[in-house]
């Protein structure tokens, strides 16, 4: 998966969740559930519908990298 | 026209979802009901063949108040059975009048009939859902053919893959299949949800922009501001909630019904919570609990199963909270009439958090009964309908114990108020790594914060105290959770 793909694949699911989020104007650094005051149920969602568009197992100790756009990005290139 | 919650003494009908000539069964829902916090879904109490609806689209009227009429087939010569929502509202209209009614009277009879209210919650909707997987409610449906929504394309997150209605919503908004602009039904009051159908790649910037957080950008389109010309207190000088808010009271006239609405819920908490600590003596418990057991079985459990299935700790905590209810009864049910009049099982209120400010408790029903997996699919479901879609009148006005969690926020302990006529209500806080002595040795381990706050009415400090050990004790083998 190349990265524009990676970020393709994380907008959509964020777009799901966080349906008017401003993709746009999200920094790479941000942290993801700050930026778009995500709450404990609403990362599950993101990491259930990014688990479904990959169809890659993402465990919970991955998590962390999937904190900001940048590191989530790079997270689903890596494999 | 039943009292759905919280100092409801009038509602709005927003929907009919019957016509005459329909035929319901009991529990089947029937209507959707406007109050000043939510809309909710009305069940029927009778089976049978509606035969008039009596109160139209749009009217508002006061609880008591007859909706429709339902003949029962089996009576087929005594028609006009005064509509399910009378049945609630009988002991709703409280003839003493002495202020607005309590939200959890139409509860009062019930719960000293155990046998009659078993029955009564079990609602045929919750198990037909429940019984057909991938099925949808009757409003579900029809918001799906509203917003042109092909049912069979949208994925269910509901318990059992049910289909929500922010699934419906969801789909209409992300289906770049939907030609026309996609239009919400009105929310009353909320001036209106035009969602705008967005891209399935948004990957476009609409616009060279200052950032806007989604939560904003949704309140702003609520509101009708126009965040392009806001000044954003974020990081970055990103756009938050509060500056949308804030520019919406700067401009106040021309968004009246949100902020009625808003202001509407706001008197509601506030009659209640006022009413809770003029009324009932509170005291309070905390406990710090050791969460190293719970988190390790919790990230076992989670290692082997996909992502839909698992769990987050505070279905964990939730489900420890519940047990525990069942452990010391004197916790779990109301005040009433000078005595404590015991919940004939634990119906778990849960206290979420809406977007646009204020909060619901709806509750889980028979929650220590579930599964943790059952419990969290139900608090999912419960979320996504409390802050997109709608509550059903049993979920508002049955809850025996509520649980407040504001370890997202980052809230390390929590004393709530008591929800009237309830007796307790349970805090839980964030879960973090603290230095913590075990047999001399100090090492780093998940802790929690919890508490209780209780009505020295009903409990004294020594069960509130056992109720927490329970918690505690419970969380300590989340095996047998």
């Amino acid at each position: 998966m190349t990265p524009e793909q990676a970020r393709n694949v994380i907008d959509e699911a964020i777009s799901q969740i966080a349906p008017d989020a401003d993709l746009g104007s999200l920094a790479p650094d941000a942290d993801l559930r700050d930026a778009l005051e995500l709450d404990s149920l609403d990362f599950l969602n993101l990491v259930e519908s990014l688990s479904q568009r990959t169809g890659r197992r993402i465990d919970e100790d991955d998590y962390p990298q999937l904190a900001t756009m940048a590191s989530a990005v790079k997270f689903l290139t890596a494999r | 026209m039943p009292a759905l919650g919280a100092d409801m003494d009038e509602g709005t009908l927003l929907e009919w979802l019957v016509k005459p000539g329909d035929e319901i069964r009991k529990g089947d829902i029937i209507a959707v009901v406007d109050t000043s916090k939510s809309a909710i879904e009305v069940e029927s109490f009778h089976t049978g063949t509606i035969e008039r609806l009596i109160v139209g689209v749009g009217e508002t009227v006061p609880v008591g108040t007859v909706l429709a009429t339902i003949a029962e087939q089996a009576a087929a010569a005594a028609p006009a059975v005064a509509a399910a929502p009378a049945a609630a509202a009988a002991p709703a209209g409280p003839p003493e009048a002495a202020g607005p009614p309590e939200p959890q009277r139409a509860r009062k009879r019930p719960a000293r009939e155990p046998a009659a209210r078993a029955k009564q919650r079990r609602q045929p909707v919750i198990t037909s859902e429940k019984a057909q997987p991938a099925a949808a409610s009757p409003l579900v449906r029809h918001l799906a053919e509203e917003l042109r929504v092909d049912i069979a394309t949208v994925q269910g997150t509901g318990p059992g893959g049910t289909i929500t209605r922010a699934d419906v919503q969801r789909a209409a908004i992300a289906g770049a299949g939907v030609a026309e602009p996609v239009t919400l039904p009105p929310q009353p009051g909320v001036a209106v949800t035009a969602a705008q159908p967005t891209p399935a790649r948004p990957t476009v910037p609409v616009t060279a922009r200052q950032p806007v957080t989604p939560l904003a950008r949704r309140i702003a389109a609520e509101l009708g501001i126009d965040v392009s010309k806001l000044t954003g207190s974020g990081s970055r000088g990103a756009v938050r909630e509060a500056d949308v808010r804030m520019a919406a009271t700067a401009r106040a006239p021309t968004q009246a019904p949100a902020q009625e609405r808003e202001q509407a819920m706001r008197q509601a908490i506030g009659r209640l919570m006022a009413r809770s600590k003029r009324e009932i003596p509170h005291y309070y418990l905390s406990n710090t609990v050791d969460m190293t057991a719970a988190m390790d079985w919790l990230h076992q459990r989670n290692r082997e199963l996909e992502v839909t299935e698992r769990l987050v700790p505070a279905a964990l905590l939730l489900k420890a909270t519940a047990l525990a209810a069942r452990q010391v009864p004197q916790l779990n049910g109301y005040w009433e009439d000078d005595r404590f009049a015991p919940g004939d099982a634990v119906h778990l209120g849960v206290a979420i958090s809406l977007r646009g400010g204020g909060l619901l408790t709806p509750a889980i029903h028979d929650a220590a009964e579930l599964a943790p997996g059952e419990l969290m699919a139900q608090l999912r479901d419960l979320v996504n309908r409390a802050r997109g879609g709608r509550l059903r009148r049993a979920e508002l006005t049955e809850a025996t114990i509520t649980v407040t969690n504001l370890g997202d926020q980052g809230v390390e302990s929590v004393f709530g108020v008591i929800y009237p006529p309830q007796v307790a209500l349970v805090g839980i806080g964030k879960i973090i790594e603290r230095p913590v002595a075990v047999g001399g040795l100090v090492g780093a381990r998940p802790v929690v914060i919890t508490t209780l706050s209780a009505d020295h009415r009903a409990s004294d400090g020594y069960a509130g105290a056992r109720y927490l050990a329970a918690v505690s004790d419970l969380l300590q083998r989340p095996e047998e959770l």
